[in-house]
Order: C-alpha cells, then sequence, then structure tokens
C-alpha cells in the first residue's frame, strides 16, 4: 500500500447526503477480477450522461476539481454494497482522501486498506471546508496525517481531526496488514486450539474437522 | 468497574486472539466466510501475488449468486453464462476453490442459492459464532445468534491468509419491541420503521442486539430478514440472543453437531445472552403494535411510511441536507408531496433477495395469491433464495400458486435486487420488490424500487398498485 502522509490539492464537494456504493461504483463496472481499470465507473450517473458523455454542469468535470485529490462528502458516504471497487475507482481517478461527517463502515475500512483515509469532521467545520471548495480560487486544501491536521490556505484555518491510531500507522508507513497480522501466527495458532478444545462439538461439524 | 458484559462483547471476548495497540483493537478469530464470484478473485490475487495460502479453507464455503442466470430451467445448457465477463468470475471462482481445497457451491450444485440464505440454511453459522463475508448482508447471521459483518476485498484476503480479521470494538445498541406485530406486519415492516426512525446511518458504529416479546415470538427466518436490513441503518452487526426457538431451526442442519455433541453444544449456547446489567451506549423502543405495513417511496431506505400514508413534503423537513435528498428523491421515484402510496401503479414485482426470499416468505406470499391473478400490464418474478427454498416450494404446493397467479417462477441468486445478472428494470419502471436497496439505479439505470414484505409484493401484483395487504385477506 501507497504510504499516505499529506496531501495537498484541489478539494471538490460533493454534499448530498447516503451517496452509496452502488452511486460510486455501478453494477457494469462489477465484471472483472481485478482492482484496476474503474476510474471510469467511479459515480457513473453522476458524472456522465451516457459512455464519454460528460455532463458538464458535474463539479468533478469542471475546472479545476477536475484534478481534485480531495473529496468532501456528505453524510453517510459510501453506505450500501461492500464493493471495494469503490474504493479502487476513486483512487485510480487520483483521488487521495475523503472528509466527511460520517461513512458507510465498510467503505471507510476499505479506504484505508487502499491508503485513502476517510476522515471524520464536525458538521459544521465540512460546511466552511464545502463553502471553501465551491470558490475555484479558495478551494486548496492541506491534509496531514502526521499532524492530523486540515489547513485551509484561503481562510488561514487548521482544523484537528481525530483518527484511528491504528490505522493511522498503517497508512504512514503504508504497511501490509495480512503480513503485521501474520507476525502473530503462533498466536492464533495457540488461540484455535484452545478455542477448538472448549468447543468440542465443533470438531464433529464437516468444516472444522481439520481445525 | 463493571464486568457486565453484552453479548457481543461476549462474542468478541472469546474470539480476542490478542489486543492490538489502540484502545478497543483486537486481532478477532473468525469461524466462518462465504465467499462469492465477485468480490474473491481480488482476494485471491493479492493472496497469491505475495506466496500465501489459505489458513483454514474448511471454515469457508464459496457460492456463486451474484452474477448467474436465474431462468426458470438450471440445467447445463441454460447455466451456460455467455456473457465472457460473467464466465470469467465464475471460472476464476472454480479454479481459486479448487486450488485451496475450498468447498463450492457452484451453479448447478443443489446446496447452490444465495450466500446468506445457504449459510443458514445449512447450519453453517452457529451461535456464539464469528462471520465475515465479502457482502454487506453478513449482518443476517445475528439470527444464529452469531455476529455477522460485510467486509471488503482486502479483509477477505487477510481472512483468507490468517483466519482473522484487525478489528475495532463497536459501541452497543439495543432495540427492544414491545408489544405483538398485528396481522399481515412481518419482520421486514418492523426494520423498515425502524430505520425510518433512526436514520439511514443511525446505528452508525454500533451493533444492535434485538429484545423484547415480539422478537421472541418472531421465527427464525423473521429474524433473519431483521438482522439482514439491519445494516441499512449502518449497523454492524445485529444479533438476537438464542433461544429454543433458534435450536429447533438448527437442529439437524448439514454443518450442524449431532447427538451428544448437539446436546453439549446446547448447553453452551443457553449461557449466550447479555448480562443483565450490560450497558447500551443507546436504547431504542418501537412498540410493534403501533405499526403498519411499510413502503418505501424514496431512494434511501430511511425514506419509507405506512402503506396509508402520503408522500411527504420536503417543505416540512427542517434539515437542509435532508430536504434535498427528498427532493432529488422525489423526482427520481416520479412522486409529489401529498400523493397517496396506496394505488400507486406499479410495472413490476418482485420477491426475492437475501432479505426476503425463504420458504416462509414465498409461504406468505402465496397465501395473498392463492385463487388470484397478476394484474395485467404488470411483469411479476419470484426467484427463491437458495435451489433448496426452490425445491421445498415446488414440494408443497407453493410454485404452483405463483404459477397459476402468473408469478415467473425463477432459479436462485441475488437476480433483481443487484441486478448483476440479465434480471434488471428498464428507466421509468416501478418495481414492488421484496429487497433491500431502493437506491437510484440499484435494480437498473432509471428503475423505481419500492421496498416492502413479500405479501405486500404479492398484494401489489395483484393490485396492479401499491396497497394494503391487510385489504387482501387469504381466499
Amino acid at each position: 500500500m501507497e504510504p499516505f502522509h499529506q496531501v495537498a490539492g484541489v478539494a471538490a464537494a460533493l454534499p448530498p447526503a447516503n451517496i452509496d456504493t452502488d452511486q460510486i461504483m455501478p453494477k457494469q463496472f462489477l465484471r472483472g477480477i481485478n482492482r484496476q481499470g474503474l476510474s471510469q465507473g467511479f459515480l457513473f450517473d453522476l458524472r456522465f450522461s451516457a459512455p464519454g458523455q460528460e455532463r458538464a454542469d458535474f463539479v468533478l468535470n469542471r475546472a479545476p476539481w477536475r484534478s481534485a485529490s480531495i473529496l468532501l462528502t456528505g453524510p453517510n458516504f459510501g453506505c450500501g454494497s461492500s464493493r471495494e471497487h469503490a474504493v479502487w475507482g476513486l483512487r485510480e481517478l487520483g483521488l487521495r482522501c475523503i472528509i466527511g461527517t460520517t461513512f458507510g463502515g465498510i467503505f471507510a475500512d476499505n479506504c484505508a486498506r487502499n491508503g485513502v483515509p476517510a476522515i471524520s469532521v464536525p458538521m459544521a467545520e465540512l460546511d466552511r471546508l464545502m463553502t471553501l471548495a465551491t470558490d475555484p480560487d479558495r478551494c486548496q486544501l492541506v491534509v496531514d496525517l502526521q499532524t492530523q491536521t486540515i489547513t485551509s490556505p484561503a481562510d488561514g484555518q487548521q482544523l484537528h481531526f481525530d483518527f484511528d491510531p491504528l490505522r493511522r500507522h498503517m497508512l504512514l508507513h503504508g504497511l501490509d496488514a495480512v503480513g503485521l497480522t501474520l507476525q502473530h501466527a503462533q498466536d492464533i495458532q495457540r488461540f484455535e486450539q484452545a478455542y477448538f478444545q472448549a468447543r468440542p462439538w465443533l470438531a464433529t461439524t464437516a468444516s472444522d474437522v481439520n481445525g | 468497574m463493571t464486568t457486565a458484559r453484552t453479548l457481543y462483547q461476549q462474542i468478541v471476548d472469546t474470539h480476542t486472539v490478542r489486543s492490538l495497540d489502540a484502545p478497543g483493537q483486537v486481532l478477532l478469530y473468525v469461524d466462518r466466510q462465504v465467499l462469492n464470484e465477485y468480490t474473491s478473485p481480488q482476494a485471491f490475487a493479492a493472496l497469491h501475488a505475495a506466496g500465501r495460502s489459505v489458513w483454514r479453507p474448511a471454515s469457508t464455503v464459496a457460492v456463486v449468486d451474484h452474477v448467474n442466470p436465474t431462468t426458470p430451467e438450471r440445467n447445463a445448457r441454460t447455466m451456460v453464462l455467455a456473457d465472457a465477463d460473467r464466465a470469467r468470475q465464475v471460472s476464476t471462482l472454480a479454479e481459486n476453490c479448487q486450488r485451496h481445497g475450498i468447498d463450492l457451491f457452484d451453479m448447478l450444485d443443489e446446496r447452490q442459492g444465495i450466500e446468506h440464505v445457504v449459510a443458514s440454511e445449512q447450519g453453517l453459522v452457529l451461535p456464539g459464532m464469528v462471520m465475515a463475508a465479502g457482502d454487506s448482508h453478513t449482518t443476517s447471521h445475528g439470527a444464529m445468534g452469531a455476529l455477522g459483518f460485510g467486509i471488503g476485498s482486502s479483509e477477505i484476503e487477510h481472512l483468507l491468509a490468517t483466519q482473522t480479521l484487525v478489528y475495532q470494538m463497536m459501541r452497543n445498541m439495543r432495540v427492544s419491541v414491545r408489544g405483538q406485530l398485528g396481522a399481515g406486519v412481518t419482520a421486514k415492516d418492523l426494520v423498515l420503521a425502524l430505520i425510518r426512525q433512526i436514520g439511514a446511518d443511525g446505528a452508525g458504529g454500533h451493533v444492535i442486539e434485538y429484545t423484547g416479546e415480539a422478537i421472541s415470538a418472531m421465527s427464525v427466518e423473521g429474524r433473519l430478514t431483521l438482522c439482514n436490513m439491519s445494516v441499512e441503518a449502518a449497523a454492524r452487526g445485529a444479533i438476537v440472543a438464542p433461544d429454543d426457538r433458534l435450536f429447533d431451526y438448527l437442529h439437524g442442519r448439514a454443518r450442524v453437531p449431532k447427538g451428544a455433541a448437539w446436546d453439549a453444544a446446547v448447553l453452551a449456547w443457553r449461557q449466550l445472552r447479555s448480562h443483565e446489567d450490560a450497558v447500551f451506549d443507546k436504547d431504542v423502543v418501537l412498540n410493534a403494535n403501533d405499526i403498519a405495513p411499510m413502503v418505501t417511496w424514496g431512494t434511501s431506505p430511511d425514506q419509507g411510511a405506512s402503506i396509508d400514508a402520503v408522500v411527504p413534503d420536503p417543505e416540512q423537513e427542517s434539515n437542509l441536507t435532508q430536504r434535498r435528498s427528498m427532493v432529488r428523491a422525489l423526482e427520481y421515484m416520479g412522486l409529489h408531496p401529498g400523493q397517496a402510496l396506496d394505488g400507486l401503479p406499479i410495472s413490476h414485482a418482485f420477491i426475492g433477495s437475501c432479505t426476503n426470499s425463504r420458504l416462509e416468505d414465498l409461504h406468505a406470499a402465496a397465501r395473498v395469491l392463492r385463487g388470484r391473478r397478476v394484474a395485467s400490464g404488470v411483469r411479476a418474478m419470484v426467484v427463491p433464495g437458495s435451489t433448496s427454498v426452490r425445491q421445498q416450494a415446488e414440494a408443497d404446493g407453493t410454485a404452483q400458486v405463483f404459477r397459476d397467479a402468473g408469478f415467473e417462477w425463477r432459479q436462485s441468486g441475488c437476480s433483481m435486487c443487484v441486478a448483476m445478472n440479465d434480471d434488471h428494470l428498464q428507466a421509468g419502471d416501478r418495481c414492488a420488490s421484496s429487497s433491500n436497496r431502493n437506491f437510484e439505479g440499484r435494480q437498473g439505470p432509471g428503475a423505481r424500487t419500492h421496498l416492502m414484505s413479500p405479501a405486500m409484493v404479492a398484494a401489489a401484483a395483484v393490485a396492479g398498485t401499491l396497497t394494503d395487504v391487510r385489504r387482501w385477506a387469504a381466499q
């Protein structure tokens, strides 16, 4: 996973509530067996009226937001389906960071596993950032995960945000979660042994014979 | 300092391999997972790229459910996927299962079905277990007195490789349902009423435990519906404590312990309940007697109302974000404020999905349909949740009731709930649907979905409009 320290760039505002992962990555883009080629599908129906036909009024199709690296979202962004394709697509499009009030839980987990922090901030702060983001001359933000701050040069403010410490550590160092957990392989083996010993009935069900 | 623990906390405690550095974070052991054809290939690819193996293949079952056809005939000819992409997803799943010794319920397997229907049907998930799968509706398995939750493909990879997940402890929400659901009112109506009350993110960061008279009286299949759709309120799990009703349901199923092992298991499972003085972070109370059959009018599952209500007026909504969502939803749905929901014409009726496609659901719909016909101009289809459900419904005459009424009687799969196969609607179609999501485009680009119970779908199919199932007593 690519480490995430800081991103400085254009922020785009997408205020509607409950934008679900069906909208973020519609079903016609779920036909692959890999993680590539999904940028086209990201928010497809909002970005395009037909394949290759952009909706001129949509924020990500206008300068300067076409090159946005930060997305400001309404409540519960990423609710619904667990499809990680939603995150692969937005990452491929160049978005590095999502800022909102709340997120779909699985979506936020998926973001963290792909080097894209999903940052929760209070509603009033989000409103302030969204107002800046709608102004082409004031829409630059600096998100720093090391210092846990969002700086907005246009109004000179710096906002501190809370972030899960373990997740932050993983993101800052671009760590491989599976590799880290496998360092505890002996613990897992010991746990399994005790777990199955305490539940002898599990050994009689077909699926646990080799537990 | 209290040691009283909720059932959810106890399940996490018994599955904690070790605590991790951050507060509330543990390495969580997972008993079971189910794989499907569209979220697992990327996980296997990453596993292979890193040269890793599957920790415990026997904990996993794989099912083809999202992309397979549901044509009425299921045989080697109809189950050939003409679509090259879907065929590759299915063959990739088969190759991965073969390579790692994972049990696969392929399209022609008699155990095939929607992953969550299959898992409970096979007795794969037992009380006190942790179940994770690459599908958000994995919350269903809380009905087994287990903790179930959905994960993305990267977490599937982690689970395959380690049998664990790095897990953040959630907060506890108790939903107490007093009284009893009235005639014609089901678990689906209850969960739609709950989601309307607390909002589409109302249970965010929480695991729900359902308690109360209406839950005790509810069938296990009803509890599966309830726990399944709890994710539409953003719950990260939903549990009903095990009871005799559950033990009766589990007894004799394929993967459930037998004989003396069964007795020992039940003894242990009876201990699985929240301690008397366990503390819940949030308490929600619903009165079951007050709940009427529900339908959604918007494009988020919390945009629902009683069938006897009218479409609400966004002008009455004080929250600006919510008001804008309502305006947009009404535009998409082709509805206007004040319009009666009862009597709204439909073009399609769909009974299916992991939420409502089990035998009890089909029986409830068939009671309405017996001796009646689908209204002209309505295309109605029923997609049983599993091949086994389909066979049972064939054997007990339920299938014939659907056919006689003019429903298409199809093969099992996710079908028109997620519309990843050929079952989808056209723009402007209006569908009474027993599924779980009324999102824009979910059943097809521009399609309009109204969520409701299977019996309500059956009544709508006959009436040709949304209608109150309580006016359509069995004939």
